[in-house]
């Protein structure tokens, strides 16, 4: 869009970081080019300094950080050598900022309202008054329910959604020219997510006002940003509009990133009805304390297959895990494995019943002892159940690095520190392997990892379920996921099983209305899927509302 | 004391260019009036200080009255600290293996001061008395026997340097024997001439085989200083041992156990708590003075014992916050789901990664047993004579501060005692500031 | 509706439970003597008889749970018993004990407490108001050299005995600057002023203690707090500095400075005892010490009882301050 006028234009910009008392550079030089009333956005993985980036177009860098080169200008303004006091007169006013958490970044102590109206009073824009009537209007704008009265709530009063919208009206309420979005909607559940990106990209659309729209996702970015750009490692990969990006990728790191989401393995054929289940959830009912979770959860999990539990956060997904592997017995109800009930606490099971059933967590920072070498991690287990020592052991656990695709030389004595987010992963399914089991549950195993190293480890849990004839249960709230490694589906809303089913039949319509919502609120790579959507749906029956309608 | 004018010129000049360099360093266009007026005093404080410094030193207002004595020796003492703080870190940057030139390197002055006072403290504590033959011999065998285990466990050069220090040590102890202590009298050795003052000049009352003089029974201050340092570290050390293992035993059982053991655990350290610990001691050094009578040594029991019961509250609450945190974690949950054991659970899992918050937590107890303690002697229900410790002299030193103006030196000596223990808690502190500051990484 | 209330009284509650957890505690403690009172009062030398004349004085041959509630009712209607050392032996060779000389506990007690609640008031004072602007500044210019000095200050204050720093003030205030008395004699005939320079120099030894804890916590909480998203979301919005730290740093450290606050004054507490006795201040520190060298068991009983309660009553207190001044309790979903 030459014609229009150029806001922010970044040149050369590098950023240096500080790690004890040596400073390394995060950022190697990135161009941005900003015109008035364009969204721009910034994708790349974990790492690529994308936030550092964001900020670094306010003038703002965190503790820890400083520019070390180039040149960040605002309309004219020389960002990196404006005074404290400049910089300061611009932000709130002409530049805002909405954070990735809304929750921790509206202060708890003040009402919404009055955070709101900080910013247009401190500055001079309006009035208290004035700034408390625009407050309202523009909650009403970004669709808030009960406009004139939410703004007096405290945060903590407030859902999560519907506080990113606030977060986007507060950064409103100047009428700024740049409003910079850090991920604002990676904490929310699908279903959310749509409300708020609705709500900004037609607020953002309202008022011509430039963005810079960061996350991770590609989807998410396909609908709200004119032009894209790809980062890497704090580098530059590619820049081009959305639509040519989406259709032409040029760079190969581009591509792998798009190709992501193609891998799906074939489903199997279902069991046969006379086959044992290995693992049978039978009408499993469960509390924390007085807080009812589940209400009567009903499964089969056969040989060799792949079980997925699909649901939003706070439908009881983990809390099933739970149960199954015996840390939360339930009330009633039983968990049969090869046709046996298991004990329902873990510590009344044999070290065989222990053995059978293993899990792989999310975080793999938290599931590996950082005080222990892969050697310990994964020597433990086939020396407690499988006897193995010295020689032998050594022998086993090489060969299990092997499996995992490791090369046991080079990783078997380090620390967990020393691995990558995706190594640690793999030696968490290593450890699992070691118990040589035949049911594992994988807790969200691939949701902390960037795309490309979650198809890595999916491809990874596929090869050895063929190769060694595993049950996986696969808990996750990402529907992609299920569609690239499910046999069957779970679909679980409030402690209950919604629709439950083959892979195909689940994701072929007629939906059952809760998976149809699920399903359709996931983004997809159109940029005309949002629009399409709204159009097709109605702006009232998206999000929460829609939601509490099929439940 | 042209090379003490040398230094402090030296030093001087140092502090100055630290400041001029945070002025040059700082951001005079964004800096606030604080910064200004904050630059404005430090400027003038120094030059007050330097000011005051010579001139009380060189044009006293009056001759005869030690003016500005004890600022002189703070600010000296002060100046030294700095000094050897400084080259011992150099000197650990320079010597010793990869890993501990790092962590001198990651050391400000403060915390290399405070290991080198730790170190010269337990010298001193060591060899304040003549030590057996037998202790010489035990030395070598315990440190061969540990090093040449650390070769299976770490490798060969951590056996190296295991049989270095072993050798170093044994060394030490080799030539303290033959030296025989370093206090020039006993402990409790009552000698002719009481009352000597202080600074061995015979014609200011002092006796040159006397450095600080004798107390009022004829007891050699400065022997009674060396070993007060191996009386009060020393029982501090064992309490605060006592205390580790009581509260932390408790703590970490409470932290994997949970439920029940939890509950009882903690309300009974609840109620412990409920009442100022040193009120606490009191009233129970109250019944065992009770139960021990005139007995000192069983006093001194006692008072161990009550303090470890006391401060292991303490330590309890931090062991079972620090294993709460830990017992989230997903890899305890693994560890519980395997089928392992209570002792493996906590000594396998929960205690490498406890040894970095229990450690600073140790120095941090240390310095408030050994604070505790002098107190207690201080009060006169501590440790007990004739056995020499820090506490009890101040108490029993502390009339002489009266006599400031006219012998600035017998008036140091309660400091000097005060001083003492003081010294150590600042040195033991600064240290634990420092590896908090460490594992805290960059906050702050 | 809020729960608030249900909240704070849950507390009070507890606070309640503490306390006679803690007369328990005392009350066991007196009880583990070896002996008896009596025996204790009288020494090996007494007769049979008058040791049984004693021990029906005070009650001593009922057993432990009539004597702990006799105790505890005693103390609710402000009845501490009778201070053994105020007792004439010759006395109890005597037939009665009921007459004359006896000194009642809390007679005794009163004055004192009333010295020790002025010196704490005159430390707070002083302390409070400067601990709290010295953190402020400590966090706003933290890593600075001002940071780095008041550590280093504050870190050596925190390490050294309470009679270490007492008697470098006594050098420098009272003996090489004669500014004060280096006893603090305290009677009922003094004007204010005079009372306020005599107590002085104790206030200001626990100052510099007190100063240096509260400093570091407040710096540490409002670090703590600075790292907040919010507080980032609140710089970017272009207000001042100082509106960022007085807007929206403060109000969410209340909670934090008022426990640090409440902390430090229960520190107070047990460093009065040692101050106390450096400056023969007429307190209840200097009693409690007295009667525990002295064995005088109901002192050091009431004495104990005292400081706890003190102990548990501030940190109630801020427990419920702190309950209160949170808007999530005050304002719940």
């Amino acid at each position: 869009m030459p014609d229009k006028e150029m806001l922010v234009k970044v040149r050369d910009l590098k950023i240096e970081g500080r790690a004890g008392e040596i400073w390394t550079q995060i950022v190697n030089g990135v161009n941005i080019d900003l015109h008035r009333g364009e969204v721009l956005g910034l994708i790349g993985e974990s790492g690529a300094g994308k936030s550092t980036i964001g900020l670094a177009a306010m003038g703002f860098t965190r503790d820890g950080c400083r520019i070390s080169g180039g040149t960040v200008e605002f309309d004219g303004i020389d960002l990196v050598n404006a005074s404290a006091p400049q910089k300061r007169s611009l932000l709130g006013r002409r530049i805002a900022y909405v954070a990735q958490s809304a929750a921790a970044s509206f202060n708890p102590a003040h009402k919404l309202i009055d955070q709101h109206t900080e910013a247009p009073t401190w500055h001079g824009v309006y009035g208290r008054t004035e700034a408390e009537e625009d407050a309202v209007s523009l909650y009403a704008r970004l669709r808030l329910p009960n406009p004139d009265e939410i703004g007096f709530r405290y945060p903590h009063q407030v859902s999560g959604g519907q506080l990113q919208r606030a977060m986007t009206a507060m950064a409103m309420s100047c009428r700024p020219d740049l409003i910079v979005f850090d991920e604002p909607t990676t904490a929310l559940d699908v279903t959310t997510q749509i409300e708020v990106l609705a709500a900004i990209r037609d607020i953002v659309d309202r008022f011509d006002t430039a963005a810079l729209y960061i996350t991770h996702d590609l989807a998410v970015v396909a609908q709200m940003a004119d032009r894209i750009k790809v980062l890497l490692k704090g580098d530059e990969v590619e820049e081009a509009d959305t639509r040519t990006m989406l259709a032409a990728p040029r760079e190969d790191y581009t591509k792998s990133l798009w190709a992501v989401r193609s891998f799906v393995r074939n489903q199997k054929p279902p069991a046969p009805g006379n086959e044992v289940p290995v693992v049978s959830v039978k009408n499993v009912v469960a509390a924390y304390g007085k807080v009812p979770v589940l209400h009567g959860i009903d499964f089969d999990i056969h040989a060799g297959r792949t079980v997925a539990v699909v649901g939003e956060s706070g439908s009881g997904k983990s809390t099933l895990a739970r149960c199954i592997t015996g840390l939360l017995p339930p009330l009633s109800g039983s968990v049969e494995f090869d046709g046996v009930a298991l004990p329902a606490d873990y510590r009344k099971r044999n070290r065989n019943q222990l053995r059978e059933v293993q899990m792989i967590y999310q975080m793999a920072d938290t599931a590996l002892n950082p005080r222990k070498t892969i050697r310990e991690i994964i020597g433990r287990p086939v020396e407690f159940y499988l006897g193995l020592r010295g020689e032998a052991k050594r022998m086993r656990v090489e060969e299990l690095l092997e499996q995992i695709e490791l090369e046991p030389a080079m990783f078997i004595d380090r620390l967990p520190s020393e691995l990558s987010g995706g190594q640690k992963q793999r030696i968490g399914i290593a450890r699992a392997l070691a118990a040589e089991p035949k049911f594992i549950i994988c807790d969200e195993v691939t949701s902390a990892l960037d795309q490309l190293v979650a198809e890595g480890i999916l491809k990874l849990l596929a090869n050895l379920q063929d190769e060694l004839n595993l049950s996986y249960m696969f808990i996750t709230h990402d529907l992609a996921t299920v569609r690239a490694i499910a046999d069957e589906v779970v679909v679980m809303k409030a402690g209950k099983v919604a629709e439950a089913g083959p892979k195909n039949v689940m994701f072929t319509p007629p939906h059952h209305p809760y998976t149809g919502l699920l399903l359709s609120s996931v983004p997809e790579m159109d940029p005309d899927w949002l629009t399409t959507l709204l159009n097709e749906r109605g702006i009232d029956n998206i999000g929460d509302a829609a939601s509490e309608k099929v439940g | 004391m042209n090379l003490l004018l040398v230094i402090e010129i030296f030093v001087a000049a140092g502090v100055s260019a630290l400041l001029v360099r945070n002025a040059m360093t700082t951001n005079w266009r964004d800096a606030g009036t604080g910064t200004y007026v904050g630059f404005g005093m430090a400027g003038l404080l120094l030059l007050a200080v330097i000011h005051y410094y010579f001139k009380t030193k060189y044009f006293p207002v009056n001759p005869d009255m030690p003016e500005g004595s004890f600022f002189r020796w703070a600010l000296q003492g002060l100046v030294i600290f700095g000094i050897s703080g400084w080259f011992f870190r150099e000197f650990g940057k320079a010597v010793g293996t990869e890993g501990s030139r790092r962590l001198f390197r990651s050391m400000p002055v403060t915390a290399s001061f405070g290991v080198l006072t730790i170190l010269a403290y337990a010298f001193v504590a060591l060899f304040a008395g003549p030590i057996p033959l037998s202790m010489v011999v035990l030395v070598a065998v315990i440190g061969a026997l540990i090093s040449g285990v650390t070769l299976n466990v770490s490798g060969v050069t951590a056996m190296r340097i295991g049989y270095g220090i072993t050798v170093v040590l044994t060394a030490t102890c080799l030539v303290m024997y033959f030296c025989g202590g370093l206090a020039p009298y006993g402990e409790a050795e009552i000698l002719p001439r009481a009352n000597l003052l202080p600074g061995g000049n015979a014609a200011t009352g002092g006796d040159p085989a006397h450095l600080l003089g004798t107390d009022q029974i004829g007891r050699d201050i400065l022997s009674r200083l060396i070993y007060g340092a191996r009386n009060t570290v020393g029982i501090a050390f064992i309490t605060t041992c006592l205390a580790f293992l009581i509260g932390g035993t408790f703590g970490f059982l409470a932290a994997t156990l949970g439920g029940w053991t939890d509950q009882v655990c903690s309300r009974i350290v609840d109620a412990l708590m409920a009442i100022p610990q040193l009120i606490f001691a009191l009233l129970l050094m109250t019944i065992a003075t009770a139960w021990a009578g005139s007995n000192g040594a069983l006093i001194t029991l006692y008072m161990i014992l009550i303090i470890a019961v006391l401060d292991s509250t303490r330590v309890y609450r931090l062991s079972r916050a620090v294993g709460l945190n830990i017992v989230v974690m997903d890899y305890i949950e693994a560890a519980r789901l395997r089928g392992e054991n209570l002792i493996y659970l906590i000594f396998r899992e929960i205690l490498p990664n406890a040894t970095a918050p229990l450690l600073a937590e140790f120095g941090l107890r240390f310095c408030f047993v050994f604070l505790t303690i002098a107190a207690l002697s201080f009060l006169g229900i501590g440790i007990q004579p004739p056995r020499a410790d820090w506490g009890t002299m101040v108490r029993d030193l502390g009339q002489f501060i009266n006599f400031a103006r006219s012998s600035p030196l017998t008036a140091a000596l309660p400091l000097m005692c005060a001083g003492a223990i003081a010294l150590l808690t600042v040195a033991v502190n600064f240290v634990v500031d420092w590896m908090l500051h460490q594992s805290s990484g960059l906050k702050g | 509706m809020s729960p608030v209330p249900r909240i704070i009284l849950q507390r009070l509650a507890l606070g309640v439970l503490t306390l006679l957890a803690v007369s328990i505690l005392i009350f066991a403690a007196v009880n583990a003597l070896p002996g008896d009172f009596a025996q204790a009062i009288l020494g090996q030398s007494a007769t049979p008889e008058a040791v049984e004349a004693i021990r029906n004085d005070l009650g001593l041959n009922e057993p432990a749970l009539i004597r702990y509630l006799d105790w505890l009712f005693g103390i609710l209607s402000g009845d501490f018993g009778t201070s053994y050392s105020q007792i004439k032996f010759v006395e109890f060779s005597g037939e009665s004990a009921a007459q004359g000389g006896i000194a009642n506990v809390y007679d005794q007690l009163v004055p004192k407490f009333k010295n020790t609640t002025y010196l704490a008031f005159v430390t707070a004072c002083i302390a409070v108001p400067l601990a709290l602007s010295l953190g402020i500044l400590a966090a706003l210019y933290r890593n600075s050299a001002y940071d780095r000095a008041v550590n280093i200050a504050t870190l050596s204050s925190i390490s050294s005995p309470e009679f270490f720093l007492a008697y470098i003030l006594v050098l420098y205030l009272s003996v090489l600057g004669g500014f004060f008395d280096p006893v603090s004699n305290i009677n009922a005939e003094m004007t204010g002023w005079e009372r306020l320079t005599a107590t002085m120099l104790p206030a200001l030894t626990l100052t510099l203690v007190v100063t240096a804890h509260m400093m570091r916590m407040t710096r540490a909480a409002i670090i703590n707090l600075l790292a907040s998203p919010y507080i980032e979301m609140a710089r970017l919005k272009g207000i001042s500095p100082m509106r960022v730290i007085v807007h929206h740093a403060l109000p969410n450290a209340l909670a934090p400075i008022i426990n640090v606050i409440a902390l430090n004054l229960a520190y107070l507490i047990t460093g009065v005892v040692v101050i106390e006795v450096v400056f023969v201040y007429p307190g209840i520190g200097l009693t409690f010490v007295d009667a525990v060298k002295n064995r005088d068991i109901p002192v050091v009983q009431a004495c104990c009882l005292i400081f706890a309660a003190a102990y548990v009553l501030l940190n109630l207190t801020a427990d419920i301050l702190s309950i209160i001044t949170n808007p999530r309790l005050r304002y719940p979903k």
